[in-house]
């Protein structure tokens, strides 16, 4: 039958394309909140002169005229780059971006009839764990870009991200092990369901009520994989003037540009998801919200209320970023192995510990 | 009292040491080569003096002179708050001295520059290289029988000599001996965001960590020095904006006053008070630049825009005043260039009192309590006080060491000694204690301000006297005496009486030094500028050696490089 085809479709050939075209277009409105929330936290107006046939439009164009700009610049290569490594750095920092958010769900199933539609591009299983496997990869385009650029400072940025980024991986991976313990799963929407639920009746079972130790480690070890200030030092401009892509322009600059908001809006679809209930409106369970306004309303209103928290993640980003000052790499190190990681196991150890005390178990 | 120093060194050091012309009160004596290391040991050491500050030595050329070149010594004393000039004639076949960096590490850049300018060598001494101009200059630019237009082309980079020590040990690449670690030569600058485009440093890195830093200026010098020896007094003051271009009010104001010692005159009140609240004004402008530039450059960007946002406000009140925001010329020999407009006064003490505060304690807030910052600047560029001294340190970047010395406190000058404000004193020497001294300045200079425009006094701008000053412009129309008085001013110039002065004032860096002489014509024969971050920038090495790129760039950013001064 041809709704047959039509949902094969939607989920197996539209999803896969409409989803990073979003992503995507999200850089511009990233952006967009980056330079115009700079503006606002810095007593200035920010971006607002680009017009879109004579309207000034708050200046929401500006990123389209800074990616337009950055396709006619002139593309240059170093003499000594290798170059092979250096066309496949950009490539290797953007696609994983892209393919970690695959997993990420943006609403409850959908069902229709008898067809059931997962809102997210694949319902992995171990949803989690692919997100932390191919998200390691984004490391590669970094240090390879500052390697091969044949740069002194964008070895030194190469080097900087791969250290941070272990370290920082390490915290990353167990300040999650007690939302595992918590929810006892690893595929992502069971997770985002379990949220749901209501804690003594009225507070919303949400990630970052039950760990809330684990969401601070999370949400720092998120800037740190993400490249944000306070943890910029790959390409600390003021240190080692840009870093890893000191030597980049034209597009491959942009690829790495753009990879860096995407990686953001995965971070902050991943912070959502595991914390923060994902695409749950909280006391409106889906069942609910279907008998009363019917499937497809309820899928835009999930799909809108984790939009609505990815950018207000989004927004925190750019809020710290405009706020505090770099770290040193010693002081970035020893954060992440002296602070952040026996916190991590610390609470790992009360999270298996405490239910089993108080008999929970 | 004031030539006991003096009396001192003659009975002392009877066949070495005589007394130079007496001229405007300052201490001032000729020493003999030979007994210069033994007059600058004692001069040192003596407890009754302790000259533990060497402001400056420079060179100057007499040609007609029996002995041409002669090197000048200014000392200071915190203990007894009192300069001492020696001056050493050399002859032009043999233009050697004996250093002085083994007293004073200051004595290091000075004499590189004396040995650049006028090629007095400095026996002794552990770097005795070109400093301002390029290594391959030919000649010394500053010697009189160098042309004006002596301009040499020179492209070559320079590795500062460091391509023959890389051969020597290990240099970077893959080469390094086995069990070795692997070192890296990092060049920062000229181009890099945080020199600024006229800084240079050259380090040999492990890892980040900085084994050896040497530092690399010049790249802004323009020769003003020379430049100076071809105009008149009054049209030197245009070139003073552009040594401090952060402060160039304070330029203006220390040369001026510099010229008015000269000439042995005494500016009007009015003017004092004036010249007093826009220099402090201006170091309100350069601490907010100062402390602006070391936060981004820690990695904090809002700041730095409360920060220029205040900086804007006090150049519109500067631009009221002259209609430059940046380069002022606003003082005058004598006076200034006009008054005050209407409701100036009014409108500084609105934004005193409201604009700067604000720009001050959001940042206050935003920033010196905040982890991340305190942890990068602690301890990070940290110097003691005696070492301070001895490197010649002045201004915010001594006191944040603990040495509570400041010129207007020290031999106030411009009523500063009745206006009631503190100097704040780091303990440390560090980059936060530099940060916390900017801070804490900046708020005394609001005091002052504050106090400066409550007493300000009436009179007039400019003091009567037709040598010095211009007529009124509707007199110079209108008036055949009038008429006259401008033309032979702008045509003779001023002209002050043989000698020569050191003159100096607490610009927004530290001591701002002015040595002119005069050979009683039109045009100085010789300016030298004691620029306060040079000495302090050559005692970079010592500060950085040892910690971390991201060190080296929050140590640069809180010593406040102006390399319009520093390089000249």
């Amino acid at each position: 039958m041809w709704i047959d085809y039509l949902v094969w479709t939607v989920q197996n050939l539209l999803f896969p394309v409409v989803v990073p075209v979003v992503l995507l277009t999200g850089v511009i409105l990233a952006v967009w909140i980056e330079r115009r929330g700079a503006g606002f936290i810095q007593d200035r107006v920010g971006p607002n002169r680009v017009t879109l046939f004579g309207f000034r439009n708050a200046g929401l164009m500006q990123p389209i005229a800074d990616a337009l700009k950055l396709l006619v610049k002139e593309e240059f290569i170093p003499e000594k780059a290798d170059r092979f490594l250096f066309f496949l750095a950009p490539t290797l920092s953007m696609i994983p971006a892209l393919l970690t958010f695959m997993v990420i769900p943006f609403g409850d199933v959908l069902v229709l009839g008898k067809y059931r539609i997962p809102l997210q591009v694949a319902d992995l299983n171990v949803g989690l764990l692919f997100i932390f496997a191919i998200s390691s990869l984004g490391v590669y385009g970094i240090v390879l870009g500052g390697w091969s650029a044949d740069n002194k400072y964008s070895i030194l940025g190469g080097l900087r991200s791969s250290a941070q980024m272990i370290s920082y991986e390490i915290s990353m991976g167990l300040a999650i092990i007690g939302i595992l313990i918590v929810f006892e799963s690893v595929r992502l929407n069971d997770i985002v369901r379990m949220q749901g639920d209501l804690l003594f009746g009225f507070l919303p079972r949400w990630g970052i009520v039950v760990q809330p130790l684990g969401f601070l480690l999370f949400f720092v070890a998120a800037l740190a994989e993400t490249n944000r200030i306070p943890f910029d030092l790959p390409e600390a401009e003021a240190e080692i003037v840009a870093g890893y892509h000191l030597e980049y322009s034209s597009f491959k600059f942009s690829m790495f540009f753009m990879a860096e908001y995407v990686n953001m809006m995965v971070a902050s679809g991943f912070i959502v998801s595991l914390f923060l209930g994902g695409w749950q409106i909280p006391w409106l369970p889906t069942e609910a919200l279907v008998a009363h306004v019917g499937p497809i309303l309820t899928a835009v209103l999930q799909v809108a209320a984790f939009a609505v928290k990815l950018w207000f993640i989004m927004w925190v980003f750019v809020w710290v970023r405009w706020t505090l000052p770099r770290f040193r790499y010693d002081q970035l190190m020893g954060l992440g192995w002296r602070v952040m990681l026996p916190l991590a196991l610390a609470n790992i150890f009360v999270t298996s510990v405490v239910p089993f005390v108080l008999g929970v178990y | 009292m004031a030539n006991v120093v003096v009396q001192t060194l003659l009975e002392k050091f009877p066949e070495s040491v005589s007394p130079a012309p007496d001229f405007r009160d300052e201490e001032a004596v000729c020493v003999a080569r030979e007994g210069l290391p033994e007059v600058l040991r004692f001069l040192y050491a003596d407890p009754d003096t302790e000259y533990r500050l060497l402001e400056d030595i420079c060179g100057a050329d007499y040609p007609e002179r029996e002995k041409r070149f002669e090197a000048v010594y200014h000392l200071y004393s915190v203990k007894t708050a009192r300069h001492l000039r020696l001056k050493v004639g050399i002859g032009e076949e043999d233009p050697t001295l004996p250093t002085a960096t083994g007293i004073w590490k200051a004595a290091d850049w000075f004499e590189r520059e004396a040995f650049d300018q006028y090629g007095i060598r400095f026996e002794g001494h552990p770097n005795l290289r070109r400093i301002l101009n390029h290594e391959e200059f030919v000649g010394h630019p500053l010697r009189k029988d160098y042309p004006i237009k002596g301009r040499q082309k020179l492209t070559r980079p320079s590795n500062l000599g460091w391509d023959e020590r890389k051969s020597a040990g290990n240099g970077g690449g893959s080469d390094a001996e086995a069990g070795q670690p692997e070192q890296m030569i990092l060049n920062i600058g000229p181009a890099h965001p945080t020199t600024h485009g006229t800084l240079r440093v050259l380090a040999r890195l492990e890892g980040e960590t900085i084994l050896e830093a040497d530092p690399e200026i010049g790249y802004l010098h323009r020769g003003f020095e020379k430049t100076a020896e071809t105009l008149t007094y009054q049209q030197v003051i245009p070139l003073t904006d552009r040594l401090n271009y952060v402060s160039a009010m304070m330029n203006n104001v220390g040369y001026c006053r510099a010229v008015e010692k000269l000439l042995g005159i005494e500016v009007s009140k009015r003017v004092q008070y004036i010249r007093v609240i826009v220099s402090e004004l201006s170091r309100i402008i350069d601490h907010l630049v100062c402390i602006a530039a070391n936060i981004v450059d820690i990695g904090a960007l809002t700041p730095y825009w409360y920060c220029f946002r205040e900086r804007e406000n006090v150049y519109e009140l500067l631009e009221a005043l002259c209609g430059a925001r940046m380069t002022t010329s606003y003082t005058r020999i004598g006076g200034l260039a006009h008054d005050l407009p209407d409701g100036w006064v009014d409108k500084c003490r609105e934004y005193i009192r409201e604009r700067v505060p604000r720009g001050i304690e959001e940042t206050d807030t935003l920033i010196t309590k905040n982890r991340i910052f305190v942890d990068r600047t602690m301890g990070v560029g940290a110097i003691s006080g005696e070492d301070a001294l001895n490197w010649g340190f002045t201004g915010p970047c001594l006191r944040a060491s603990g040495v509570p010395f400041d010129v207007r406190k020290a031999n106030p000058y411009y009523d500063y000694d009745k206006f009631d404000f503190d100097i704040p004193v780091g303990s440390n020497g560090d980059t936060y204690d530099r940060y916390l001294v900017r801070m804490e300045e900046m708020r005394q200079s609001l005091r002052i301000i504050e106090q400066a425009l409550d007493g300000l006094p009436e009179g007039p701008i400019s003091i009567e006297d037709r040598r010095i000053s211009l007529p009124e412009k509707e007199a110079v129309y209108t008036k055949f005496g009038a008429l006259v008085q401008h033309t032979k001013l702008i045509v003779d110039g001023i002209l002050p009486p043989e000698g020569e002065i050191y003159s100096v004032t607490e610009a927004a860096n530290g001591v701002l030094g002015f040595y002119i002489v005069s050979d009683g014509t039109k045009r100085p024969y010789r300016i030298k500028v004691r620029p306060p971050c040079f000495a302090i920038f050559q005692a970079l090495p010592q500060l950085t050696e040892g910690s971390m790129i991201a060190d080296l760039i929050a140590t640069v950013g809180s010593l406040n490089i102006i390399a319009g001064e520093l390089d000249r």
